[in-house]
C-alpha cells in the first residue's frame, strides 16, 4: 500500500511549513500529488462548475478538508462519504439539487425536480431495479469536471447532447441486452433538426432531450408522438389531429403519428416527393390509381406549381434588381406568396384538398402580380437603355455641331 | 420700323436699366490664355455645371420628397417607382453629387499644382476651399435624406466622430442631430441644411468666387507670364468648348444614371443592428479608414482625438497655402516646390486610403 504513504508525504511537508496548511484544500493538495487513479479528480476539478461556485470536494464527499492528515480528512466521523456506489449517484447528487433552499443560493432559476424526473425515466427505473449499466447523472454530466449546461464544452450543451447520448446508445454491445437499435444518432445526423442545430447553430433545433426529455428520458409512445412534434410544430399538430390519418396512424404498429410519414430520428426536409413519385410515403399505404393517391398527386401538383411560379417571379425580380431597377415593393409582395406556400404545405396535414387550394390560389395571385412587376421592370430597363442610347447620340451630334461651328469660326479668323 | 431697329431699341431699353453693353464689352474683352495646361480651366466650369444640375434635379425632387421619419423612405421609393422619370432625376441627383465632389477635388488640385492660388488670388483660393467644404456638407446632409439603413448608420458614425472634436464636440454632435441621437429631429435638420441653408451659402459663395476669378483673370503657370502667351476669346470660343465638355459630362451622367440607377436600400430601422461593413461615402473614406487605423489610445490621448487633430492640422496647412507657399514677385522659387510636395502627398494619401477604406 504505497498510496497512503505517497499521499501522506506532501501532507507532512505542508504540515511542517507553518501557516500554509490551513489555507489549502487538503483533498486537492494530496490527490494532486499521487500518481494513481486517485489523482484524476484533483486534475479535473479546476473546470468544475461547483468549484467555480466556491464549493469543495468535501461539500459532496464529506470529510475535513482542513486537515492534512488523511486519517482525519477522510474519517467517517467527520462525515466522509467517499466514492458513492453507482446505484446511489442520483440520490447523492439530489442531496443538493433537490433542495430548493440550497440551490437558490447558487442557481436560483435552476429546476430542483431532476431526481424526481429521473426516477420516472427508463434509466431511473432500471437503476432502481439494480441495473448499474444504465445512465446516471455522471454519465451525461461527467464527474469532477461537471460544467454548466450553457458552457459550450459541457457534454449536455445543446450542440453536444446527441453525441453524449450516442456514447451509449450507438454502442451495440451496451445496447444488446436491451434489444434496442443503435442507429439513432446516425439517422439523426441526416435530419433537418441536426442540420439546424449544427449548420445554422440554431440552439432551439431539437436534439435527443427535446423529444425524449432529459432527466425523465423515455421514448414517446404512439399516442404522444404528435404531441411531442406538436410542441414545436403547433399548427401542424392541430391539423393532423383533425385529419383522417390521426385515428389510422394511432392504431398502427411500430410507432405512429408524424413519424409514419416523416420518420423519427431521420426527419428529412419535406417535399412533394413524399406525396407522389417513387419515394412517395403515401404509396406505402395507398396504391397508385386509388382515389387517395390521386388526391395526393393533385395536391403535390398544386404545391409544385405554386413553388415554380414563385421561383420564376423571384428570378425575374432578382434579374431586374441586378440591373438596378427598383423592385422592392414586388419583392415584399413575394414574401406573402412564400407565406401562402407555407400555409398550403401546412394545410396539407389536414388531408383536405379544399383547404390546401385556398392558400395555393392566394399564392398564385401573388406570383402572377410579381411576375408582371418583374417583366415590367425588365422592359423598363430596356426602354431606359434605348432612351440612353438616343440621348447619347443626340449629345454626340450636338458636340459635333459645336465642333464644326468652332472650326468654321476659327478658320474664318 | 424695321426688325433691326426694333432689336436695337429693345437692347437700348434693357441696356439703360441693366448695363448690357458693359457686360457685352466685358465678355468681348475676356480672354483665356493658351498654354499646355489650358485644359485644367475646364474643371471649374464642369463643377459649376454639375452644381446647376444639382439645383435643377434637387428642385424637382423637392416636389415629392417628404422630410419625416415616417414618410422619407416611402416618398423616395415613390419618386423612383411611380413618378414619371423620377428614377432618372433621383439617380442623376445622386450621381451628379458624387461627380461634383470629384471634379471639385480635381479643380482644387489643378489650382494647387499650377500654383494658381498665388497673389493676388488668395481670396479666390479661400472661397474655393469654402465651396469644397460646402459641397462635402451637401453630401453629408443629403446622404441621410432617403432615410435608409446605410445612410442612417453612416450618419450615426459621422456625427459620433464630430462629437469627439475637442471642447465643442458634444455641442456639435447635438447641433447636428438636434438631440442625443440620430432621429426625426436630425432628418428635418439635415433637410433644412440641404435645401435652404447650404444652397444660400453656396449661391453667395459661387457668386463671390466667379467675381474674384473675373477680377483677377485666368491664372497662368508661374514660368509662363500671361503677356508672353497667345489667347483665345472667352466668348464664344472658350465657352463653346466648355459647352462641349458639359455635354460630355451630361452624357456620362445620363449613362451612369441609366445603367447604374442609385439604389434605395432598406428603410432605416434604429432598433436593428448596424449593417456589416458600414462606411461613409467615398469622399470621407480616407479619413474614416485613418481613424480606424489609429489605436483607441495613443499615450494619454484618445486615438480619435489624435486623428482629428491631424486632419485639422492638415486642413490648416492646406487652407493657408497661398500664405505660406509664397513665391517671389517674378513668380520663381519660394516654397512653391514644397507646396507641390504637399499636394503630391495629399493626392497619394487620399487615393491610397480611399481605396483601402473601400476594399478592406
Amino acid at each position: 500500500m504505497r498510496a497512503p504513504v505517497i499521499i501522506f508525504l506532501p501532507c507532512f511537508a505542508l504540515w511542517i511549513v507553518p501557516g500554509s496548511a490551513a489555507a489549502a484544500d487538503s483533498c486537492v493538495t494530496c490527490h494532486a500529488a499521487v500518481d494513481d487513479a486517485a489523482k484524476g479528480p484533483a486534475a479535473l476539478i479546476k473546470n468544475d462548475v461547483h468549484i467555480a461556485h466556491g464549493l469543495s470536494c468535501a461539500d459532496c464527499h464529506g470529510g475535513d478538508r482542513t486537515s492534512d492528515d488523511p486519517d482525519v480528512a477522510m474519517n467517517k466521523k467527520k462525515g466522509f462519504k467517499g466514492k458513492p456506489a453507482r446505484t446511489t449517484i442520483p440520490k447523492f447528487c439530489s442531496t443538493c439539487h433537490s433542495n430548493p433552499d440550497y440551490m437558490r443560493k447558487y442557481a436560483p432559476r435552476e429546476r430542483v425536480d431532476q431526481f424526481e424526473l429521473y426516477q420516472t425515466s427508463v434509466h431511473g427505473k432500471r437503476l432502481a431495479g439494480g441495473d448499474t449499466a444504465v445512465a446516471t447523472c455522471i454519465d451525461c454530466h461527467s464527474v469532477h469536471d461537471i460544467r454548466a449546461v450553457k458552457d459550450t464544452a459541457a457534454p449536455v450543451y445543446p450542440l453536444r447532447v446527441a453525441e453524449t447520448c450516442s456514447r451509449c446508445h450507438s454502442d451495440a454491445q451496451k445496447m444488446a441486452p436491451y434489444k434496442i437499435p443503435t442507429n439513432q444518432f446516425q439517422e439523426y445526423k441526416t435530419s433537418v433538426h441536426w442540420e439546424g442545430l449544427t449548420k445554422r447553430n440554431d440552439l432551439a433545433a431539437p436534439t435527443c432531450a427535446s423529444c425524449h426529455g432529459n432527466h425523465g428520458a423515455k421514448p414517446p409512445q404512439v399516442e404522444s408522438v404528435s404531441a411531442v412534434c406538436g410542441s414545436c410544430h403547433v399548427l401542424f399538430e392541430q391539423l393532423y389531429e383533425k385529419s383522417v390519418h390521426n385515428a389510422v396512424f394511432s392504431g398502427a404498429g411500430g410507432g405512429g403519428g408524424c413519424m409514419v410519414c416523416h420518420s423519427n430520428h431521420a426527419v428529412h426536409d419535406p417535399s412533394t416527393a413524399m406525396l407522389v413519385g417513387p419515394k412517395a410515403v403515401c404509396s406505402g399505404c395507398h396504391d397508385a390509381g386509388t382515389a387517395p393517391a390521386g388526391t395526393a398527386a393533385q395536391m403535390a401538383a398544386w404545391l409544385d406549381g405554386l413553388d415554380a411560379a414563385l421561383k420564376k417571379s423571384e428570378t425575374l425580380l432578382a434579374s431586374a434588381e441586378k440591373s438596378g431597377m427598383e423592385v422592392s415593393e414586388a419583392q415584399v409582395r413575394l414574401i406573402d406568396g412564400r407565406e401562402s406556400l407555407v400555409k398550403a404545405r401546412l394545410a396539407l396535414h389536414s388531408m383536405k384538398p379544399a383547404e390546401v387550394r385556398v392558400p395555393v390560389e392566394e399564392g398564385m395571385a401573388v406570383a402572377k402580380s410579381t411576375e408582371k412587376a418583374g417583366e415590367f421592370a425588365l422592359h423598363e430597363k430596356d426602354v431606359r437603355r434605348m432612351g440612353l442610347a438616343v440621348s447619347v447620340l443626340l449629345i454626340g451630334i450636338a458636340i459635333l455641331a459645336i465642333r464644326l461651328l468652332l472650326r468654321r469660326m476659327e478658320s474664318g479668323n | 420700323m424695321s426688325a433691326a431697329e426694333i432689336k436695337a431699341k429693345t437692347f437700348d431699353w434693357f441696356d439703360e436699366r441693366l448695363g448690357l453693353r458693359m457686360a457685352r464689352d466685358m465678355l468681348d474683352h475676356k480672354v483665356v490664355p493658351l498654354h499646355p495646361g489650358t485644359a485644367w480651366y475646364y474643371f471649374g466650369g464642369i463643377t459649376l455645371f454639375l452644381f446647376g444640375v444639382q439645383m435643377f434635379t434637387g428642385l424637382l425632387l423637392l416636389l415629392y420628397y417628404r422630410p419625416t421619419v415616417a414618410e422619407a423612405f416611402d416618398s423616395v421609393r415613390f419618386i423612383m417607382t411611380r413618378v414619371e422619370f423620377g428614377w432618372l432625376i433621383r439617380s442623376i441627383h445622386s450621381w451628379s453629387a458624387n461627380l461634383l465632389i470629384f471634379f471639385a477635388f480635381v479643380h482644387m488640385f489643378s489650382v494647387m499644382f499650377t500654383h494658381a492660388y498665388r497673389r493676388p488670388r488668395e481670396l479666390t483660393w479661400l472661397s474655393g476651399i469654402a465651396l469644397l467644404g460646402l459641397m462635402l456638407c451637401f453630401g453629408f446632409s443629403g446622404y441621410l435624406l432617403p432615410w435608409n439603413q446605410i445612410s442612417y448608420f453612416a450618419t450615426k458614425v459621422g456625427t459620433d466622430v464630430a462629437g469627439t472634436t475637442p471642447f465643442a464636440g458634444p455641442m456639435l454632435a447635438r447641433l447636428l442631430r438636434g438631440g442625443e441621437d440620430v432621429g426625426a429631429a436630425t432628418l428635418t435638420r439635415f433637410f433644412a441644411f440641404h435645401v435652404m441653408i447650404l444652397p444660400l451659402l453656396t449661391g453667395g459663395l459661387v457668386g463671390l468666387h466667379l467675381l474674384l476669378v473675373q477680377k483677377a483673370g485666368m491664372s497662368t503657370p508661374k514660368h509662363l507670364p500671361a503677356h508672353d502667351l497667345s489667347h483665345m476669346k472667352f466668348f464664344p470660343n472658350f465657352f463653346l468648348r466648355e459647352l462641349m465638355v458639359w455635354y460630355g459630362v451630361l452624357a456620362l451622367l445620363g449613362s451612369l444614371a441609366a445603367i447604374f440607377p442609385w439604389e434605395l436600400g432598406e428603410k432605416a430601422d434604429p432598433f436593428a443592428s448596424a449593417p456589416a461593413g458600414i462606411r461613409p461615402e467615398w469622399y470621407f473614406l480616407a479619413q474614416f479608414y485613418t481613424l480606424k487605423l489609429i489605436p483607441s489610445h495613443v499615450w494619454i490621448f484618445e486615438g480619435e482625438l489624435i486623428g482629428l487633430a491631424g486632419f485639422g492640422l492638415l486642413a490648416l496647412v492646406w487652407v493657408a497655402l497661398p500664405f505660406w507657399a509664397t513665391t517671389k514677385p517674378d513668380g520663381s522659387g519660394g516654397r512653391a516646390r514644397l507646396a507641390t510636395g504637399v499636394g503630391i502627398f495629399l493626392v497619394c494619401y487620399l487615393v491610397t486610403f480611399t481605396l483601402l477604406g473601400y476594399f478592406k
